[in-house]
């Protein structure tokens, strides 16, 4: 007789396909490969992203590629369109990442509105996330954490939405609790938090509001220890969600109910004499 | 002659020549890329079959580290 506690989590489904870590990284921003691969090793997550970029022409010989380090065979790749802020760029971009990954679909569209804040643009983001569902793709879309927009990207076909926590590379945390839950109640698809995850506790809160996922990649490539920091949020992300199967206490400004047994106490020391 | 822009470089070359022919000039013969010409995915099976003509606008890709 199994003890209902000993339940595993049963993993992130998404686009049919389940996969035993709810941690999502990028691969950007680390020193080099070798630190990429470690980071990304100690994080156990399974999806990863990847950017599209020009290739260096005439002066690649021998240079090493991503691909050599984060084999596709062992890693779902979730090619970005970070860096675009119109439409007709974000779908340009993901058929080009199809063509590179012979026919992979699954995609992370993000349409970015101004360089300073990275901030999504959701009406370039809708038409995006319309036209490539068209063409077959899987998209997770990075949005804001608006549930109407939310609800709208689901249904227009996205796989999952991620919502931000705060801005990208801001390191800020979840800085609208409130939203994001307006966001997990209000959509079916798997919701994940992408962007501004700063540190292990940001990771843990977004799975205890009941997150199916986390997206993240400075907080760990920008902290002191890249590896040690994955190992951080593998524990993060993994406890978050054990909290929220859990179900937590609920909360009281104080309470009368001490965990201590409050009958058996010894006898009442004899108040001194005046 | 035909002038052509790869990845926002003018180039230029006595003739048309294959997708094929133009990414292993560009020493890329092997790499994982990926081609777009004005706009259009190339795919891979027809890079040899493909001609750059002069004005096209041709994007090649791989990718990179990113979040």
């Amino acid at each position: 007789m199994a003890i209902a506690g000993m339940r595993a989590d049963d993993g992130l489904i998404v686009a049919g396909k389940r996969y035993a870590s709810r941690l999502l990284v990028g691969t950007g921003k680390y020193k080099d490969f070798a630190e990429t691969r470690a980071a990304i090793e100690a994080s156990g997550a399974e999806i990863v992203t990847v950017a599209i970029r020009r290739t260096n022409i005439g002066q690649t010989k021998g240079e090493p590629s991503l691909l050599e380090f984060l084999p596709p065979s062992k890693f779902t790749y979730l090619p970005n369109t970070a860096g675009c802020y119109n439409a007709q760029d974000a779908i340009r971009t993901l058929r080009l990442a199809r063509e590179l990954l012979d026919g992979h679909d699954l995609v992370k569209l993000e349409v970015l509105g101004d360089p300073h804040t990275l901030y999504p643009n959701m009406p370039e983001t809708l038409e995006a996330a319309r036209q490539l569902v068209k063409e077959g793709f899987k998209v997770m879309v990075y949005c804001s954490d608006d549930p109407i927009q939310a609800k709208m990207l689901e249904d227009s076909g996205c796989v999952a939405v991620m919502p931000l926590a705060s801005l990208i590379g801001s390191g800020m945390g979840i800085l609208n609790p409130w939203n994001l839950q307006l966001v997990i109640e209000r959509v079916q698809v798997p919701v994940l938090v992408d962007a501004g995850v700063g540190t292990a506790s940001d990771a843990s809160i977004a799975m205890e509001l009941g997150c199916d996922g986390v997206l993240m990649n400075t907080a760990i490539a920008a902290a002191r220890d890249p590896v040690m920091m994955a190992r951080a949020m593998k524990k993060a992300v993994e406890a978050g969600r054990e909290a929220f199967l859990a179900g937590r206490m609920p909360k009281k400004l104080y309470s009368a109910a001490p965990s201590s047994p409050t009958t058996g106490t010894i006898a009442p020391s004899q108040p001194k004499a005046a | 002659m035909i002038q052509v822009t790869v990845n926002g470089a003018e180039q230029r070359y006595d003739r048309p020549l294959a997708v094929s022919d133009l990414i292993a000039r560009m020493a890329l013969a092997g790499k994982k890329i990926a081609v777009e010409r004005n706009g259009e995915i190339v795919p891979r099976s027809v890079h040899g079959s493909t001609m750059v003509l002069d004005g096209d606008r041709l994007e090649i890709v791989a990718a990179v580290g990113g979040g």
